[in-house]
Formats: structure tokens, C-alpha cells, sequence
């Protein structure tokens, strides 16, 4: 067959600053087929996507749609190739109607100066009732996640684009809206649209995909016929890469404590998180894997007072706790630090000095209401060396500091108040691999000193190579757990994904949801 | 290992060196060059009347700046500050006129602006409005409440004991009064604001509210407390200015509240929250007299002096917005 593929990247490399997130990579994608594209997280799916889609720019390499190179300038021009990408997170503006979001795309491409509201609404119904019934009339503000990533998908639908980029497009969907998903996306398929799909969750590729590719480290490594492959090869060939020696030695087994220090019991909050029971030891690092949008935040979340639970209890040491709130929580020695670093962590204008005591200010305040700057400066200096923050002065604000010096700063003001339990939410997110070995080390520290550590983590490598013991979350509930022993890339990714035995695969997904 | 060699402790930074990043020191030197300029261009520039005749314009503005530069700290702001020095003006001016004695009816006045500050900060933490359309209707509600106190008469107060008159006509060893409460009133705030723990969460809840709330900090208490704060200094305000005029307006203060916003951003003040200085927000409202009385010394026409104003605010807030562009990058 010598038919044109629809599209074509030719050896594109990217690099940001000094990382290269693809290095001469390879893609083509073929007329009418759905073609799915896996890797862990930083292989550079995401990366090639948004090139596809006008977002970055190639340093090197070309893009060619039926064959002729083209320059992807801007997402206008990605959409007037007929390149339509349905981003993993989602960017809708909350206070337009549902119908309005979907036709933001199309409304730019319009002639007509006048907006017809009700032909509008008509024609974004029909095409939302395609996939759920969801109201267009409605503010996408009013509506739950999985709806407003089914919007996302009616937004990209109301594109006649000949590609179509889904990025994870199930991470926030029940099954049901899932199933419907798929259906539309085989009926896009019949119509001749070809479709890259990018999913961590086997079982939805090996149902619904006839070729499949794997990236590594910015790397495309195979491509092949989905037919021809197992799921386990398609694990096999996503981990492939040595643990390096980056990380803390673990500990020991004669280090190991049997104390329990913080204990939870059946926690559900009624939504996202569904009885999920487990015991954290003096002294060790537990890891929380599973995919995003999982339930692992909420989990950390539920446990310090953050979100409401409906049923399950807490405790400390073998006591029980009553955490209503996030102050209950830090009273009780349990701190957690969000992932969103820049959005709940820190106060970049502010001082380093003034961000590490804000949880600590009633020890700092004097009998007249006062703070004692010294006391202040001093608890500052004394964590700032302990961490190592990089910085020009304890007075400086914490914007003048490198990704991994502000996470620092963010522990730090954790630690001020010696808490017995930490949870931390991606740690080393968007951090660089010196800063993150730093932190690692860190870490290993304070679970030394006896401090519980929970790590939250996307990054297969970090879970791995940090933790003493990992629990996979998977909807909500515990899908497994594994220690120093069976742990391994490929176990945590087939829990995470629901794939227990290579030949479960077509029902995979539909079974661990019964 | 290398890394723990590479850990600098703390520099030290040379104290004059942290004064020359400061933007308090570029105010003072702008307004020093600004003065050197004026002292040869007019020969009554740089005479003892027309400093302190400055000094008093902008003191009881001043006061009003301090409540300001705190409530922007805090992500608010309030359009209202006009209109409530002029509420707590007519108010204690008509209680004193029905027989009230003027310091009870200033205190009245200063109260009721603290119930003005109250009633906003309901509107904004408990029914979830912004301050800027919260403190915008405020304005208007009571620019026309003054009106309907003094059914839109001026009042003459001639009749003030000439006690009362002393704290905004009188002097102490030759400075007027309203010079020393206002410089009470500065060095009390920055002292309160760089020291005690309940500013400092004025800071924390401006930064960045969500991590305040994580943190535990009670950050619409903060927000309701604030904007108590700020009505109330623009009530003692509007007293001072009943004593030292011996008259209340209806109209007095129109417009005012921009002049205070204005000065409070080119001192450092954030629309954003989380940042700015009394001492700035106080050489920002001197850079702005200084000005004015420029431009009246060397007959510029009173039409000019707003456009010019502007102008002065537009070029302060570019230059602070690019130096942090380009520090950030």
C-alpha cells in the first residue's frame, strides 16, 4: 500500500533549557486507524502531542499531514489542518454555558460577526447527547469532573478534524460514560478519522486500538500491530530502564519498626474514595501509586481534615483523632504538603523566613501579640541549613527561589512544627534531578529520625526507588499492595491499570469495576 | 559531599545595599531630585511655609493612605474611603450642631465609619462579594447619606470650641498637631504591620489565601477586620478635617479614594495582595503632593494637574511591573 499516512513526524527533537523531552522521534499515524501511544509519565507523549497541536514548537525534525511537511505555528493553524487535540487537563472557561465552550473553537473560525444562540445550543445538544445528557444550557462551572471532561470531548467533536488527539481521556470518567467514549470513538473511526489515543490503562488499548506505540525517556521505541502484542509486552517495553542508583538506601530489615504510628480505617468520603484501610510504620516510607485522578489526593486529603469523610476514622499511635479540619490535623502532628505547590504551598512574595513559621506562629507570638523576629529568624536559619535551601538571605522572598529550593522551603515549613506523620503530594514535581535527589535524601532522613512519610507519586522511578512499601490506588480503593520484594514497574502498573493476568485483558477494565 | 559545601548558610548582605534595592529609597530620590528641580525653577519651593504647608495637605490623607496599603495587603480594596471621611465629617458636624459636644460626636462619627467598615465586610466574607463592588456601592450609598444628613447644605461649624479646633488648626512647639497624629498613626501601623502576629496574617491571607486556609489561618476573619480597620481610619480622618476646616461638606472627599489608591500602588502596594509598605504608600502620597504643589507653583493650569497625576501613576506602576518582570526570568 502505498497510501500517504494522514500524519507524519519525522525524527522531532524538543528540548526545554537542557532536558530533551524527545530526541529524534518517529511517528506515523495511518488513515482510519486508532492508534494508541503509551509511556510513563515524562516519555514524552504529552510533549509530541501538543506539538501536533500547535502548543511548542520542534527544535528539529519535520510534520508532514498527507504527506506534505507543514509548520504547526499555532493551535489556530494545528485546527484549520484538521488536528484536534482534547487536552489531559482541563481548559474550559467555568462561567460560559456548556454550548458555548464547545463552539469556542468554531466560533473563532466563523465569518459571521453575530452569534445565533439558539441554532447553538440545537447543535451542541446533538452532539453532546452523542456522549452523555448533559444540559449545554448549563455553566460548565455546575458541573461534576467527568462532565466537564466529556465537554472537553464534545469541544474537539464540534471540529470536523480529520485527527483527533485523546489524552487520557477516561482518567476522570465512570465506566458508563467510558463505554459511551469508546463507542463514539469506533463510530469517528468508521467515518474515516484517524485517532491517536493516549491511555495508561491496557485494557481499554488491547479492546479498542489497532496499533500501538511506545515512547522512553523522549525516545519512541516500537510500534506494532495490537494483534501481535501482549499487554505485557507493551509494560515490558514502557519500563524497560534500570532503576539508577540515585536513590537513598531503603531500610533496613532489621531497621524496621512495628509500631504503628498513624492508622487508617475504612476511610471514604462518599465520592472518590471508597473504604480504604492501611498502617503506616515508625520510620518508613510509604508510597501511593496508581494513575492520576485515582483517588490518591483524596486520600492524603480525607486523612488531614481537607475534605469531608463519610465513614472511616484516623488514628495516631493508637488513638483516635478527631480531625474536622486541617488545624486538627497539624494539633495532632499529621501535615500534609499539596501538590500544587505554587496554588497551596507557599507565599511566593513573601520571605523564606516568614513562610517557614507560618504554621508555627502562636510559639513565635509573645505575651503582647508580637512576634519575636529573632525566634523567627532563628527557626528559619536552623531549617534552611538543615535542608540546604539554596538562597541569598533568609529575608528574601521565596520567588527568588529555584523550583526545588521553594519545595524545600515548603517542607521546611512543615517540619517547624515537628509533626509525627507527613503526606506529600508529588514531592518532586517539576523540580530538577539534583534538587530531587536532595529531596530524597531528605526524606530518608526524616524517616529515620522516626517520622511516618507517605509520598504520593506519578513517577514510577521515585516510587521504586524511595519507598519501603507501596500501596497502588486504583478508583478510588486500594488495588494492591507491595513491598521490598514484588516490587516492580510492571506490578504497579498492572494494578494501577487493572491488568492482573495477561489473559483477563479484553475484560480487564469491565471485571475490576464489578 | 559537594552539594553540602555549595550551601551558602546566608549571605550577608551589606545593609546599604539592601537600602538601594529598596523602592522606598527610588521614591525618596525621586522626590528629592523632584525638589532640587522645583527649588531653582520657583524661589518659594523651597521656603519653611509651603514644606509644611505640604506636609499638611497630605497628613490627614495620609492617614487614610495607611488603612488603604493594609487593605490592599490583605487582595482588597475600598472605593468608599471618600465618602466615609466625609459620613464621619457631616455626622459628628450635625451632632455637634443639635447640641452634641464635638468630642463625643467625632467619636460617634469614628464609630459609625467602623460600622460602615462592618457592614462591607459582611457583604465580603459572609455573602461572598469582592471588595471592589462591595466598597463601590458603599460609596454611593454614602456620598448619599451625607447628602440626606445635611439635606445637601454645607454645615458651618464656626461655632467649635476653640479646643476642638486646635487638633486640626493648633501646634505643638510650631507643629501642627495633625502633623503628629499622623506620623503617630504611621509609625504605629508599620510597627504593628513588620512585628505583630495578627498583621503578619494579613500578609499570609494576601499571598496567597488558599495556602492560608491551609495553613489555618481564619482568613475572613482577617479580611472582616481589615476592612473594619480602614473605614475607621478614614472616620478619624474626616474628624480632622471637621476641626481643621471648621466646616463639613457635603461634596468633600469626591474622588478621593483614587489619590489614596494611587499613592498606596506607587509605594509598592499590590492590587494583588500580598505586598506593600506603609512607608512606601507614605512617600507615595508625598511624591504626589509634591507634585501638585509643583505644578500650582509654576502656574500650570489645575486642569493639567490630573492628567499629569495619572501619567505619574501609569509610568511608577510600568517600572515596578518590568524591574520584576525581568528579575523573575
Amino acid at each position: 500500500m502505498a497510501a500517504e499516512p494522514v500524519l507524519e513526524v519525522r525524527r522531532v527533537t524538543k528540548h526545554f533549557g537542557a532536558v530533551k523531552a524527545l530526541t529524534e522521534v518517529d511517528f506515523r499515524l495511518e488513515r482510519g486507524e486508532i492508534h494508541a501511544l503509551c509511556g510513563e509519565n515524562g516519555a514524552g507523549k504529552s510533549t509530541l502531542m501538543n506539538i501536533l497541536a500547535g502548543v511548542l514548537q520542534p527544535n528539529d525534525g519535520e510534520v508532514l499531514v498527507d504527506g506534505a511537511p507543514v509548520k504547526v505555528g499555532s493551535p489556530a493553524i494545528a485546527q484549520m489542518l484538521g488536528i484536534g487535540l482534547v487536552h489531559q487537563e482541563i481548559a474550559l472557561c467555568p462561567d460560559a454555558t456548556v454550548a458555548e465552550n464547545m463552539f469556542m473553537a468554531a466560533t473563532n473560525r466563523r465569518r459571521s460577526p453575530l452569534m445565533n444562540y439558539g441554532a447553538l445550543e440545537r447543535e451542541a445538544q446533538m452532539v453532546m447527547n452523542r456522549l452523555a445528557p448533559i444540559d449545554v444550557r448549563r455553566k460548565v462551572a455546575d458541573l461534576a469532573i467527568s462532565s466537564q471532561q466529556l465537554v472537553e470531548i464534545a469541544k474537539a467533536l464540534t471540529l470536523d478534524c480529520r485527527v483527533l488527539i485523546l489524552d487520557e481521556p477516561t482518567a476522570a470518567l465512570t465506566e458508563a460514560e467510558a463505554q459511551a467514549l469508546f463507542g463514539i470513538i469506533r463510530d469517528l473511526k468508521a467515518a474515516g478519522i484517524s485517532i491517536i489515543y493516549i491511555s495508561h490503562r491496557m485494557a481499554e488499548i488491547f479492546s479498542l486500538c489497532d496499533r500501538v506505540t511506545v515512547f522512553r525517556d523522549g525516545r519512541h521505541v516500537v510500534t506494532e500491530k495490537i494483534a501481535d502484542v501482549t499487554p505485557d509486552d507493551v509494560v515490558r517495553r514502557m519500563v524497560g530502564r534500570e532503576i539508577s542508583q540515585l536513590y537513598p538506601a531503603k531500610q533496613a530489615p532489621e531497621a524496621r519498626s512495628d509500631e504503628t504510628i498513624l492508622s487508617v480505617r475504612n476511610l471514604s468520603d462518599g465520592d472518590r474514595i471508597d473504604t480504604v484501610s492501611f498502617d503506616l510504620k515508625r520510620g518508613e516510607i510509604l508510597g501511593l501509586g496508581g494513575l492520576i485522578g485515582s483517588g490518591r489526593t483524596e486520600i492524603a486529603e480525607a486523612i488531614c481534615g481537607l475534605r469531608a469523610r463519610s465513614k472511616g476514622e484516623v488514628a495516631l499511635r493508637g488513638k483516635v483523632q478527631r480531625i474536622a479540619n486541617y488545624r486538627d490535623a497539624v494539633n495532632a502532628g499529621i501535615v500534609y504538603l499539596s501538590e500544587d505547590r505554587k496554588g497551596s504551598g507557599v507565599f511566593v512574595e513573601l520571605s523564606i523566613a516568614q513562610n517557614i513559621s507560618v504554621l508555627d506562629l502562636k510559639t513565635l507570638t509573645g505575651p503582647l501579640g508580637l512576634l519575636n523576629s529573632k525566634a523567627e529568624a532563628d527557626l528559619a536559619r536552623d531549617f534552611v541549613r538543615r535542608l540546604g535551601v539554596r538562597m541569598g538571605g533568609i529575608d528574601m522572598p521565596v520567588s527568588s527561589l529555584s523550583g526545588g529550593n521553594q519545595q524545600k522551603v515548603a517542607i521546611a515549613k512543615q517540619l517547624a512544627v515537628r509533626p509525627q506523620v507527613i503526606l506529600m503530594d508529588e514531592p518532586t514535581r517539576g523540580i530538577d534531578v539534583g534538587a530531587k535527589s536532595e529531596i530524597h535524601r531528605l526524606l530518608r532522613e526524616l524517616a529515620e529520625t522516626g517520622i511516618g512519610i507517605v509520598v504520593i507519586s506519578s513517577e514510577l522511578p521515585e516510587l521504586l526507588g524511595l519507598c519501603d512499601r507501596v500501596l497502588v490506588v486504583r478508583e478510588g480503593a486500594i488495588a494492591g499492595e507491595l513491598d521490598d520484594t514484588d516490587m516492580s514497574e510492571e506490578a504497579v502498573i498492572r494494578l494501577a491499570s487493572g491488568v492482573t493476568q495477561t489473559d483477563q485483558i479484553a475484560t480487564g477494565r469491565t471485571a475490576n469495576v464489578a | 559531599m559537594a552539594v553540602d559545601t555549595m550551601v551558602a548558610t546566608e549571605r550577608q548582605v551589606p545593609a546599604w545595599k539592601r537600602i538601594g534595592t529598596m523602592r522606598e529609597a527610588g521614591l525618596i530620590a525621586i522626590i528629592l531630585a523632584l525638589g532640587l528641580v522645583m527649588s531653582f525653577a520657583s524661589p518659594h519651593f523651597l521656603t519653611f511655609g509651603n514644606m509644611r504647608a505640604m506636609l499638611m495637605s497630605f497628613s490627614v490623607e495620609g492617614i487614610v493612605v495607611v488603612g488603604m496599603t493594609i487593605l490592599l495587603i490583605v487582595g482588597g480594596i475600598d472605593l468608599a474611603v471618600g465618602s466615609v471621611v466625609c459620613f464621619a465629617m457631616v455626622l459628628a458636624g450635625s451632632l455637634f450642631l443639635a447640641g452634641v459636644d464635638p468630642w463625643t460626636a467625632s467619636l460617634v462619627g469614628i464609630l459609625a465609619s467602623s460600622m460602615i467598615g462592618m457592614i462591607m465586610g459582611f457583604f465580603v466574607t459572609v455573602v461572598g462579594l469582592n471588595h471592589f463592588i462591595t466598597s463601590l456601592a458603599a460609596m454611593v450609598i454614602v456620598r448619599g447619606l451625607c447628602l440626606v444628613i445635611t439635606k445637601g447644605t454645607p454645615l458651618s461649624l464656626f461655632t467649635l470650641p476653640a479646643s476642638f479646633k486646635a487638633v486640626g488648626q493648633g501646634t505643638f512647639h510650631g507643629v501642627p498637631y495633625v502633623i503628629l497624629i499622623f506620623v503617630a498613626v504611621v509609625i504605629l501601623f508599620d510597627f504593628l504591620l513588620r512585628r505583630a502576629t495578627a498583621f503578619r496574617k494579613v500578609f499570609y491571607t494576601g499571598s496567597n489565601e488558599k495556602a492560608a486556609l491551609y495553613s489555618g489561618i481564619k482568613t475572613k476573619q482577617v479580611k472582616f477586620w481589615v476592612t473594619v480597620l480602614c473605614s475607621t481610619l478614614a472616620g478619624v480622618a474626616g474628624v480632622i478635617y471637621m476641626s481643621r476646616f471648621g466646616a463639613a461638606t457635603p461634596t468633600f472627599g469626591v474622588g478621593m479614594e483614587l489619590n489614596i489608591i494611587a499613592a498606596a500602588v506607587i509605594g509598592g502596594a499590590s492590587l494583588n495582595g500580598g505586598s506593600g509598605t506603609i512607608l512606601g504608600a507614605i512617600l507615595g502620597i508625598a511624591l504626589l503632593s509634591v507634585v501638585t504643589s509643583s505644578l500650582i507653583l509654576l502656574d500650570v493650569s489645575v486642569y493639567w494637574q490630573d492628567m499629569i497625576k495619572g501619567c505619574i501613576l501609569l509610568a511608577a506602576v510600568s517600572i515596578d511591573h518590568l524591574l520584576h518582570k525581568r528579575k523573575a526570568v
